[in-house]
């Protein structure tokens, strides 16, 4: 009998060990320089705690586990093979199957254990099952709009905050009802179905801009109902894990929030992006000055510093190669160039660092906004690809305007703004921008790819003259 | 709790460069959830919790997988601007 429990001794401290790898893991993650080591401390805490689980004395037997690590192995590979502006996507798909294995852990615990279950176990394995089945369909969602397999635009209705709560409130109350009675364990399927139905509303009215807080917010369920996990089968490795990934998607969305100046209730139950009609309809009238590429080519050449604000707009037409280009026709030529990056521009936190990451360009290059907004005014030029609301002057000037408040990045501060843009059409936020009109603007109207690569062109052309 | 709180201190200090490639591995690591679903399918308690446990395990070892990978392969891409040669 020793020996076993010599085989439990060595799994706790297997898993002591696994946990500190993670937090190691996420240390080293503080920095680009030592990234990529926190990964393989990650890779080898989970290898750890996987091989001291398979030598658990309760296993009777492996062909299952066998099978579905194979299968999970089969799945996962081109799920992290995808292309880099699909990482949205992919990550909102990764919360759905990390929920996805939590509910189905709670429910079979539940079906194991009930109706011999206490209070305090009762209480945590709801809190894991109702967190994880609404993160469930509200990732899978989420992961639709991001796909464009569903409509980006919010989807309201009169009342939808009021139906929302009111189905998180039955399901709060059957887990009331079930942690003081678990005899009723005909409840439990409710507990699951009610979640998942408000998973799906809860993300009906998110617009894509909100998309970053969003993905972020899912990420803290799907780690807090991991943490309950961890109580339920009383692993304080599960603990661990989930309380970091709890804490981090907390953080990243609390970051998100005060990026758009919002509260997290307000990008939950404040679906902004009804255009204004009072705004749509001054538009025709005021002048809006526009340029070809030729002429932009001409202002980026004699300018000094320039910085480049990319968007969700530079993600969709895939030209973040095409401004690797420009930045290095710019910097042959001695122009200094930088990027600012706000911290919602795209579809998730770093959406935008990993797509320039991606075509090459060094991250001392990658400035936050701070940085940026501080040198604007030194700025010769700022161009916008595919970014809108994060430059919207009226955030810090029209108190009526839904992004009132939001910090943004100060381009209009520059001596020239150049915004590539497909037509005058309002962002995903719905909101006229008044950049476009004043008199340091210039639009640069097309396909943000094509229009990169027509400037580059210009810019290479003429220094072959020279 | 403590965890939490470390946790807490060690992710305020990622930099914004890097918050996608956070959200990736903290993903990863929450995959860790697998050893739940091992023991539950290697137990064979019932036939439920053995079938819920496969899927789970499925699921789990997808984004332990997948979400190392993808993490690896967007660290990789960042670099640092080369000093330019006199």
């Amino acid at each position: 009998m020793t020996d076993l429990v010599g085989g439990e001794y060595v799994i706790e401290v297997l898993y002591i060990i696994a946990a500190a790898l993670f937090i190691l893991s996420l240390k080293w993650l503080s920095s680009p320089a030592t990234a990529r080591r926190g990964i393989f401390a990650g890779e080898a805490g989970m290898l750890l705690a996987i091989v001291g689980t398979l030598f658990y004395k309760g296993i009777v037997d492996y062909k299952w586990i066998a099978i579905a690590l194979v299968l999970g192995t089969i799945i996962g590979v081109p799920l992290g093979r995808v292309a880099m502006t699909a990482v949205p996507q992919r990550t909102a798909l990764s919360h759905a199957f990390g929920a996805l294995c939590v509910t189905l852990v709670g429910t079979a615990e539940f079906y194991l254990r009930a109706p011999n279950i206490s209070k305090f176990m009762m209480s945590v394995l709801s809190l894991e099952v109702i967190l994880g089945s609404l993160t469930i369909t509200g990732s899978l969602m989420a992961a639709g709009k991001l796909q464009e397999v569903l409509p980006q635009r919010p989807i309201t209705y009169k009342g939808q905050n009021i139906v929302n709560l009111g189905f998180l409130a039955i399901a709060i109350a059957i887990a009331v009802v079930l942690v003081l009675l678990p005899d009723h364990m005909y409840l439990y399927p409710a507990m699951v179905i009610i979640p998942l139905i408000f998973g799906v509303l809860m993300i009906i009215p998110i617009g894509g801009a909100d998309m970053p807080t969003v993905i972020s917010l899912l990420n803290s369920y799907a780690g807090l109902s991991a943490a309950a996990m961890g109580f339920v089968l009383d692993s304080k490795l599960l603990i661990v894990a989930g309380a970091l990934d709890g804490a981090s998607g907390f953080i990243l969305s609390v970051n998100m929030s005060k990026a758009m100046n919002r509260s997290f209730s307000n990008v939950l139950f404040g679906a902004f992006g009804q255009v204004q009609p009072a705004v749509a309809g001054a538009q025709e009238t005021r002048p809006v000055r526009s340029a070809t590429p030729e002429e932009a080519a001409a202002i980026l050449a004699a300018a000094n510093k320039v910085v480049i604000v990319p968007g969700y707009g530079m993600a969709v037409a895939q030209a973040q190669h095409k401004v690797r280009e420009l930045y290095d026709a710019l910097t042959k030529r001695g122009v200094d160039v930088t990027f600012g990056i706000h911290p919602v521009a795209g579809r998730m936190p770093g959406h935008m660092n990993v797509l320039l990451a991606e075509a090459d360009i060094p991250y001392d290059k990658l400035l936050d906004m701070d940085d940026v907004n501080a040198d604007m005014p030194q700025t010769d030029v700022a161009l916008v690809i595919g970014a809108n609301d994060v430059t919207n002057p009226a955030a810090r000037t029209d108190t009526s305007s839904p992004i009132y408040g939001m910090p943004i990045l100060d381009v209009d501060k520059a001596h020239t703004v150049m915004v590539i843009k497909r037509s005058m059409s309002p962002g995903f936020a719905g909101i006229d921008n008044p950049l476009y009109y004043l008199d340091n603007n210039l639009m640069l109207f097309g396909d943000a790819k094509q229009f990169v690569g027509n400037i580059v062109k210009e810019l290479s052309g003429n220094s072959g003259g020279h | 709790m403590l965890a939490a709180f470390i946790g807490f201190e060690v992710i305020r200090r990622v930099s914004p460069l890097l918050h996608t490639p956070l959200m990736s591995l903290t993903n990863a690591l929450d995959a860790i959830a697998v050893v739940g679903a091992i023991i539950l399918a290697g137990e064979q308690k019932s036939q439920l919790a053995t079938i819920l446990g496969t899927i789970a395990i499925v699921a789990a070892t997808s984004n332990i997988v997948g979400g190392f990978i993808i993490t690896d392969r967007m660290l990789k891409m960042f670099k640092v601007s080369k000093t330019p040669k006199p």
